[in-house]
């Protein structure tokens, strides 16, 4: 079963993720900037559906169904990222210059970073993987106060990275 | 250690800034605080002491459930300070057991 | 005041919800809370709650709860706080205890939405300041915006540990980690995963074995567990911790549905004894109703829509609504419940809790 992975470690797998309806192809991937939706069980939940104003995210009845992302109808504008309430939905684009692509991800965490910051991009584990560069950090009032970091990083890690080390994560305080 | 700032809660705002006594010695609190909450605050640890052993108790639950967190308030023993609030000039002892009407 | 036509004890989201459904069918309504501040758990929710966008889905716990504050407001409930509810006697009277005196409040029905409260796990060293229940962490943190310590060790992984975990980092805090007994993870996987991202361990099949320090956390000593959940010599270990958390658990507070003569059921997975109730929240004593986890261990989401519940059932029975009206709003908030119980983590919830909620019905007034 797809969530076993992530019910035994906490987070899933590269293998296990494109098993789901959420996660783009490769040659959307290659496209353009899309969502990749990491939802991997069914937990009744479908805030995604309701705000992609392109119909590109369907979860239907019951809601526990696993959201299923429309590759052609996603335009990557990013809104679902910071509608999902588990902060699992991630924005990325392999085409934002050679060797590089563009990691969105939703951050609620003091200090935020700013544009132009030297970060230490983490996987899924949260083991920095390489360094990235922020690029931009957006805190609209419909976020609701969820900050959505866009961070760039060498074209490899795009399936990989999925935030970046909190500063006082290991060191007793902030 | 209080939050002043929260990535949810925001800012913490501008309260009016109270003194109470606790064990004798004085303690900044602020309008709203529960007396736990302000001793948490300035770094207590300890809140009573058990009857047999004088071991000290923390807080535990933070509801008002568990009475690990009372304190003689004003002299009434058994207060539980993690609901109640604080009021200038509250005179706070440390008690044994089941305390003491002081 | 000495009377009214229904008491609510317990001012959390399933208090609140029921309080607006009768005050909103026009009956008089006396909601009771022994806290200084209504909302129960909900202000500690800073995170956004799941379920059907339709349903406040994507909503903090916060927002959720200065919304039902509002409409208590509007409706024209009237709040008691401070105030404790300490026992319910013949011919529905409540005893309650506040600002120095005790009267007795007769109430023509009563919605007991008392909540739960955390289990505990004794192990060598749990007394000493510095172990806390994981709620407790999060009342001081959201709610008080204090924090008691910055080295946080978590125990257990179900849905209030990860989120308590994952709301310490957001505080400010560091933790060291969660340790879970079972060989796998209690709670919702994005809720691990937002923890996991940023490198907090989660080790199964681990416990603690017993705490350091003197006079106040100072670490714990972890320890492997086998298949048969026995502590394995050798692989113990020692952490750093300043603060233990235990999120084991939580169990209905039930004294009041005690006191009254209440039916009861034992489901530990619902948290212990549960008062036995139908689909109309009511319980073997007729005119008065349960909801939320007093009703057995569920989520916010499931309080506000049992609240909601009982509520109509009550004002149905004091004749405030009409059978059809009531049918109707009461088959939706159906339909919603049994939607939040779908699902691998709900459905088992549902299998619980439905069998003991037969269908009996309250069909006419009084």
């Amino acid at each position: 079963m797809p969530a076993e992975g992530i019910g035994k470690r906490g987070y899933c797998t590269l293998e296990e993720l494109k098993g789901t309806p959420g996660c783009p192809g490769d040659e959307r991937l290659c496209r353009g900037a899309v969502a990749v939706i990491e939802c991997l069980q069914e937990i009744p939940c479908n805030p995604c559906e309701e705000v992609c104003p392109h119909g590109a995210i369907t979860v239907g009845e019951p809601i526990t169904n696993l959201p299923v992302l429309a590759e052609d109808k996603c335009c990557g504008c990013g809104l679902c990222l910071a509608a999902c309430p588990g902060l699992a939905i991630f924005l990325v684009d392999v085409t934002s210059g050679p060797g590089e692509a563009e990691v969105s991800f939703p951050f609620e965490f003091l200090p935020l970073p700013e544009a132009g910051d030297g970060v230490a991009a983490v996987n899924r584990n949260g083991d920095i993987v390489t360094a990235g560069t922020v690029l931009s950090v957006t805190n609209p009032q419909r976020n609701d106060r969820t900050p959505i970091v866009t961070i760039s990083i060498p074209r490899e890690f795009a399936m990989e990275v999925r935030g970046i080390t909190i500063p006082h994560r290991g060191k007793g305080q902030r | 250690m209080r939050i002043t700032d929260h990535p949810i809660l925001g800012r913490e705002k501008p309260r009016k800034e109270i003194t109470i006594t606790v064990d004798g010695e004085p303690v900044t609190a602020y309008e709203g605080d529960m007396i736990a909450a302000a001793l948490v605050a300035a770094g207590w640890r300890h809140f009573r002491l058990t009857r047999r052993h004088g071991e000290p108790r923390g807080i535990f639950c933070a509801i008002g459930r568990c009475t690990d967190c009372v304190m003689n308030v004003n002299g009434r023993p058994n207060v539980r300070t993690c609901i109640t609030p604080v009021e200038a000039g509250m005179v706070i002892t440390t008690q044994t057991g089941s305390g003491e009407w002081t | 005041m000495e009377e009214t036509d229904a008491a609510i004890i317990g001012a959390g989201p399933a208090g609140l919800a029921a309080a607006i459904e009768v005050a909103r069918a026009g009956g008089r309504v006396v909601l009771i809370d022994e806290n200084s501040r209504p909302g129960g758990q909900l202000f500690k929710q800073i995170h956004k709650f799941f379920g059907s966008r339709t349903h406040d889905a994507g909503v903090r716990g916060i927002t959720i709860a200065h919304h039902l504050l509002e409409e208590c407001d509007r409706f024209g409930v009237t709040t008691l706080l401070d105030t404790v509810a300490y026992g319910i006697f013949a011919g529905n009277g409540i005893g309650l205890a506040g600002g120095g005196r005790t009267w007795t409040l007769h109430a023509r029905r009563i919605i007991l939405a008392a909540g739960a409260s955390e289990k505990a796990l004794p192990f060598p060293g749990w007394t000493l300041p510095g172990v806390m229940g994981a709620g407790a962490l999060q009342t001081m943190m959201n709610v008080h915006r204090v924090l008691p310590g910055r080295r946080i060790l978590m125990i257990g992984s179900g849905n209030v540990g990860l989120i308590v975990s994952y709301q310490a980092l957001q505080a400010g805090a560091d933790v060291v980690a969660v340790v879970e007994a079972a060989p796998s993870i209690g709670g919702y996987g994005v809720h691990a995963a937002k923890i996991r991202r940023t490198g907090i361990p989660i080790l199964t099949s681990h416990t603690v074995k017993r705490v350091l320090g003197d006079d106040h956390v100072e670490g714990a000593e972890l320890v492997a567990l086998d298949e048969g959940w026995h502590p394995i010599e050798g692989t113990e270990r020692q952490v750093p911790a300043d603060t233990i958390c235990l999120s084991v658990g939580l169990t209905p507070l039930t004294e009041l549905a005690r006191m009254a003569g209440c039916r009861f059921t034992y489901v530990p997975a619902l948290g212990g004894h549960v008062p036995l109730h139908n689909w109309d929240m009511q319980t073997s004593r007729d005119t008065l109703y349960v909801a939320g986890d007093i009703a057995g261990i569920e989520e916010a989401s499931t309080a506000l829509e049992e609240g909601r519940l009982a509520g109509m059932a009550a004002a149905r029975s004091l004749g405030l609504l009409t059978e059809g009206d009531a049918a109707s709003k009461k088959a939706d908030i159906r339909k919603r419940l049994v939607s939040l119980r779908e699902g691998p983590f709900g459905r088992l919830r549902r299998e619980l809790k439905e069998p003991f909620m037969k269908g009996r019905e309250i069909t006419h007034a009084g």
